[in-house]
């Protein structure tokens, strides 16, 4: 199963209220996806600045240590915003630098996201604890995707849980499967492209950021990816545009669009958007099998 | 819906405080289960329905029970007698595996609405997504809008009625269910074929349209059937169908 969910607001007025309005709909999709849960946010951008987000697989998180490492190293400026296992690290560099270096010095850490946008939580744990343990609900930003996740094809991991990333401020949800996630990770390794785990859907977000690093449009790495892609998706793209969302032909996995003037809200089910303001108003629709939706955000 | 005295008028509740909406809905379900009495009430409405799972599912009663908003999975699954109304949107499966009364959607269906339904009529006054009858086994099913595609796929009884246009592969491995549609075909399915319509069509199809209330000309739709080729082995075909 799984659930998916995302939040782009329309109007900037509601940007306060992202986190609010998404913890609801994250707990909603409960029952498609006990095991762990995700969310991505994307805010406005500091000029000059990376987001990196990080993760302590297990014992205890020493962001002091962290901090310290790259002060010693002298990497630029940056701050470290603890959240439990979670840290933001903002930095005024590209990131790479502070990558590698924790990369080599802190095994227990993996890095989850990048950009200039994109923050990234996700962890093992029923959808409500996990809001709670990391604060979603006062998360505020323009837009975000979450994902609650009933382990099919891989461990039960902080890891391998959903939003999956590749490159800067591109993440991906999916509810489904995949057939040929191994071809499709066996084409993509050699031109250097690193996996981190064994998920399918890492599989799809890899090869759909690598066709948009070569130059193609969200449509276009999408329909590419209809080739490329064997199972059942209902895919919510993040990128620091907006959201893209997209349904196989088969349209086997559901998914529901509720847009108000004042936000577009998507869901693998109406009983995550039952909450929301101005809902009984709003215009719902099931995207078609094989569309590409797309809605943008400054 | 028509008013009915407040006795015999029951109302539920599935967002109201102190309980679950999962509770809420429990209650609800078992009572229209083993609650009704032959003087009871004869009319039920469900109030923020909010998408919840197998709404009035199971129901085996002459009852008239009103969804006041949008239904998610299964509502009036497996429904025998009773005639159900929601005002609003419906989840996968709607109606699925019906045995006989009338469940009425008001807006959109979702995947396999009225799948494997034996008998009753599914009436959804606007689309239906894909898969729409599924395995068909005797109900009638009209659809007010378009339907997706893989319509009526495996049906083996009953009618399927489509105002609007239907997606592709309709009627794909079709055995004696009939579907009479209104708008463009994207594709037939395998085995599928346009047939002429007969006076006794015309007749089922002016029926299926008053039921559901929709007031279309029969004599504007054309009928699907299986060509029944696939009934037998064929040694020939060398599998390409």
């Amino acid at each position: 199963m799984c659930g998916i969910v995302g939040l782009l607001m329309k109007n900037p007025a509601w940007d306060e209220r992202l986190g609010e309005l998404l913890v609801p709909m994250l707990v909603g999709m409960t029952e498609r996806g006990p095991d762990s849960a995700g969310m991505a946010v994307f805010g406005k951008p500091t000029p000059g600045q990376t987001r990196l987000s990080f993760f302590h697989l297990h014992g205890e998180p020493d962001w002091h240590a962290v901090n310290t490492a790259i002060v010693d190293a002298v990497l630029g400026t940056h701050r470290v915003d603890a959240n439990g296992r979670h840290a933001i690290i903002h930095t005024d560099s590209d990131g790479e630098a502070i990558r590698a270096l924790l990369k080599e010095r802190f095994p227990a850490i993996v890095a989850l996201a990048a950009g200039s946008r994109i923050q990234l939580y996700k962890d093992i744990g029923t959808p409500a604890a996990i809001a709670s343990r990391y604060r979603f609900g006062d998360f505020t930003g323009t837009h975000a995707v979450g994902h609650t996740r009933m382990a099919t094809e891989s461990a039960v991991t902080p890891d391998r849980a959903h939003p999956f990333t590749a490159g800067r401020d591109f993440c991906l949800v999916h509810n489904g499967s995949l057939s040929n996630p191994h071809l499709v990770r066996r084409q993509l390794e050699p031109l250097g492209i690193r996996f981190d785990t064994d998920n399918d859907t890492e599989a799809a977000c890899r090869f759909l950021e690598w066709r948009m690093r070569e130059g193609d449009a969200v449509d276009a790495a999408i329909e590419k990816g209809f080739e490329a892609l064997d199972g059942f998706f209902t895919f919510l793209i993040g990128t620091a545009d907006g959201l893209a969302l997209v349904r196989d032909p088969f349209a086997c996995k559901p998914a529901i669009v509720a847009e108000t003037d004042d936000y577009v809200a998507i869901s693998s089910e109406f009983r995550s958007l039952a909450h929301l303001p101005g809902v009984s108003h709003a215009k719902l629709f099931e995207p078609q099998p094989r569309t590409i939706y797309h809605w943008s955000r400054a | 819906m028509t008013a009915a005295p407040m006795s015999l008028m029951k109302e539920f509740d599935l967002a109201r405080a102190g309980v679950t909406p999962e509770a809420a809905l429990r209650e609800l379900n078992l009572w229209l289960h083993r609650g009704l009495t032959p003087d009871g009430p004869k009319q039920v409405r469900v109030l923020h329905p909010d998408g919840a799972h197998s709404i009035a599912a199971g129901v085996d009663a002459d009852i008239s029970i009103d969804v006041l908003g949008h239904a998610g999975y299964y509502v009036a699954g497996m429904n025998k007698h009773a005639t159900v109304t929601v005002h609003g949107n419906a989840g996968t499966g709607a109606a699925e595996n019906m045995m006989s009364g009338l469940v009425r959607i008001k807006g959109f269906a979702s995947n396999s609405a009225g799948a494997s339904a034996h008998g009753g009529t599914l009436v959804i006054e606007g689309d239906a997504s894909l898969r729409c009858g599924i395995s068909l086994k005797g109900g009638d099913i009209v659809v007010g809008g378009s339907a997706g595609s893989f319509t009526a796929f495996m049906a083996q009884a009953g009618r399927i009625v489509i105002c609007g246009d239907a997606g592709d592969a309709l009627g794909d491995s079709l055995y004696e269910a009939v579907i009479y549609v209104r708008g463009k075909v994207a594709s037939l399915g395998a085995d599928a074929r346009f047939e002429e319509m007969t006076p006794a069509d015309l007749e089922s199809l002016r029926e299926l349209l008053g039921i559901a209330g929709f007031n279309h000309d029969p004599a504007s739709f054309r009928k699907v059937a299986s060509s029944r080729s696939l009934y037998h082995w064929n040694a020939d075909a060398n599998q390409e169908y």
